[in-house]
């Protein structure tokens, strides 16, 4: 049967679904009604709910509760993420799978706390500093979000990485129909666990792209996760033919495997003359808005980022080819235009359409440049 | 039963409750009678008194584009929920004031004056249901959903025990605006 759900219900029936036994969090608007169904929802099934007392210790607790073998997911908006990117950075360097949702709102700043923004798209991206790929999933319908929750946990399991769900203001409350029956059978995956009679090893790699099977903290193994730059034991190493493999590691098992890891819906039209590429809850205004050019008879590409990061350039290049303009609207300065524009290079005129006043863009302002 | 894409805007200040009157609303459109519906608020950081609105789309088909353009129905219950919300409303658009609260309104409207405040205070004696009377209100007039959907709706999001005394606020709502109807 169909429900009514809105956005953060949508989070967090993907996460059930996928599993998640652990959350931690701190309440912020607008992504409070996350923790707060939560809250209710993981004790009936025998997880855990706790409210920490600041974000940097939500993904702290989430770190420490994925290492003893629970699936994790945290929330939080702009200025809480502020907060947890140098634990951004521990899960990356230590290898520990996690979700964290960024419900995006208005900002710089504490900004605006109940309206919509998209500008933290760079921000988790290059948020904590050393240099390291990370995978963001850019939903914009209810039922999206679900399975984009549940493809979160999965890729974090897969790839032993923090994984965000960047939702907006907008998605998170407004309420549409979901088929949920439908999705509970998506298919989910779970980390690498090694056997417990073998000897093992914390970040145990052949190869550049390995993923170190995983092995519960209480469990049969010694095991050590380590923020400082490490060996296969965990150990810290300065040895540079070791840091070397660690670091290209961190960067080649997400970059390596990027193709299999997009995700985009490309609606193409033969001799298009412009090509629209959007996200979130801007895919919205620009797929109404497509589909009246459309109607008015011209040519128009589609292409909706289903994830940001890695960002899919063989995706827009396919979409671009042949067009004379690139239209991305969304809501900041141009976080997607800038990918898009280094992609296309100077050959193809790519148009910004840039909303930072609260309120999402409307059709009429994509229809106009197109 | 009306055809195509529907537009409405219960607004008020925070705390009278009318999120929970478009939530209603839209939930009977899509569970009762099979419909696409979005809703989406606009809220403010005060927990209560800032400006508050919640738009509701009902259409045949999927909602691609969650925000209203051209409204047919309005509902306010503050004079500052009224000005900051009143803009993309249909020139044939059906509008709800209660004039005690909002003394100035726009002409050139179907606008009906309904002191549903004080009709809360006298009839139910719960404030709290003002905004489940406006919804009794503004089915009855439009007709998008049918009463036994609303009622359907709203008895699944009544907390346990106040089920009576929704339904009896609900169906004030209808009385009142057959009296609008008919002109009284």
């Amino acid at each position: 049967m169909k429900k009514f759900i809105s956005g953060n219900e949508a989070v967090v029936e993907g996460a059930l679904i996928a599993g998640c036994t652990f959350y931690a969090g701190y309440p912020i608007t607008p992504s409070s009604e996350i923790a707060s169904h939560l809250s209710v929802r993981l004790p009936q099934i025998g997880g855990k709910f706790i409210q920490m007392e600041d974000e940097i210790g939500s993904l702290a607790a989430c770190i420490g509760a994925s290492l003893c073998g629970h699936k994790v997911m945290t929330a939080t908006s702009g200025p809480g993420l502020s907060l947890m990117l140098e634990n951004v950075g521990m899960a990356i360097m230590a290898e520990v799978p996690c979700v964290i949702v960024d419900v995006q709102r208005g900002g710089p700043s504490t900004g605006l706390a109940t309206k919509v923004g998209q500008g933290d798209m760079q921000q988790v991206r290059w948020g904590s500093h050393g240099g390291y790929p990370i995978i963001a999933m850019t939903p914009s319908t209810i039922e999206e979000v679900v399975k984009f929750t549940i493809e979160a946990f999965n890729l974090a399991e897969i790839y032993r990485v923090p994984v965000f769900v960047m939702t907006d203001k907008v998605i998170a409350q407004l309420r549409e129909d979901v088929d949920l029956d439908s999705l509970q059978n998506y298919p989910i995956t779970n980390r690498k666990i090694a056997g417990s009679s073998e000897e093992f090893l914390p970040y145990r790699a052949e190869t550049v792209t390995d993923v170190p099977a995983m092995s519960p903290f209480g469990g049969p193994h010694l095991v050590r996760a380590s923020s400082t730059t490490h060996d296969q034991h965990g150990r810290p190493t300065s040895d540079p033919e070791k840091i070397a493999f660690k670091n290209e590691r961190l960067f080649r098992k997400i970059q390596d495997n990027s193709d299999s890891i997009c995700q985009y819906q490309s609606d193409l039209m033969p001799e298009a003359e412009a090509l629209v590429v959007s996200f979130g809850i801007s895919a919205r205004s620009s797929l109404q808005a497509v589909a009246e050019a459309r109607a008015a008879g011209k040519k128009v590409n589609f292409l909706k980022l289903l994830t940001f990061w890695p960002f899919p350039d063989k995706a827009v290049q396919d979409a671009a080819r042949g067009v004379k303009k690139v239209i991305v609207p969304e809501l900041n300065w141009g976080q997607a235009a800038v990918e898009v524009e280094r992609v296309l290079g100077s050959q193809i005129d790519v148009i910004r359409i840039n909303k930072t006043n609260g309120l999402i863009i409307q059709p009429e302002e994509i229809l106009e440049k197109l | 039963m009306i055809k195509g894409r529907y537009e409405a805007r219960f607004s008020a200040v925070g705390g009278q409750g009318v999120l929970l009157a478009g939530d209603i609303l839209a939930l009977a459109a899509q569970k009762y009678e099979g419909r696409f519906a979005v809703q989406s608020p606009t809220y403010t950081a005060q927990v209560r008194g800032g400006p508050t609105k919640i738009d509701v789309i009902i259409d045949d088909e999927p909602v691609v584009y969650p925000k209203t353009t051209a409204i047919d129905f309005f509902l306010s219950m503050a004079q500052g929920s009224y000005d900051a919300f009143f803009y993309d409303i249909k020139d044939d658009a059906i509008v709800v004031i209660d004039p005690n609260l909002v003394p100035k309104w726009k002409e050139g409207y179907t606008t009906y004056r309904v002191p549903i405040i004080e009709l809360t205070k006298v009839q139910i004696g719960k404030m709290v249901m003002s905004s489940v009377l406006s919804l009794g209100i503004m089915v009855e007039l439009t007709g998008i959903v049918s009463k036994e959907a609303v009622e359907k709706a709203l008895l699944d999001k009544a907390p346990k025990g106040t089920e009576e005394l929704n339904l009896k606020a609900i169906n004030i709502g209808f009385e009142q605006a057959k009296l609008l109807k008919a002109g009284k």
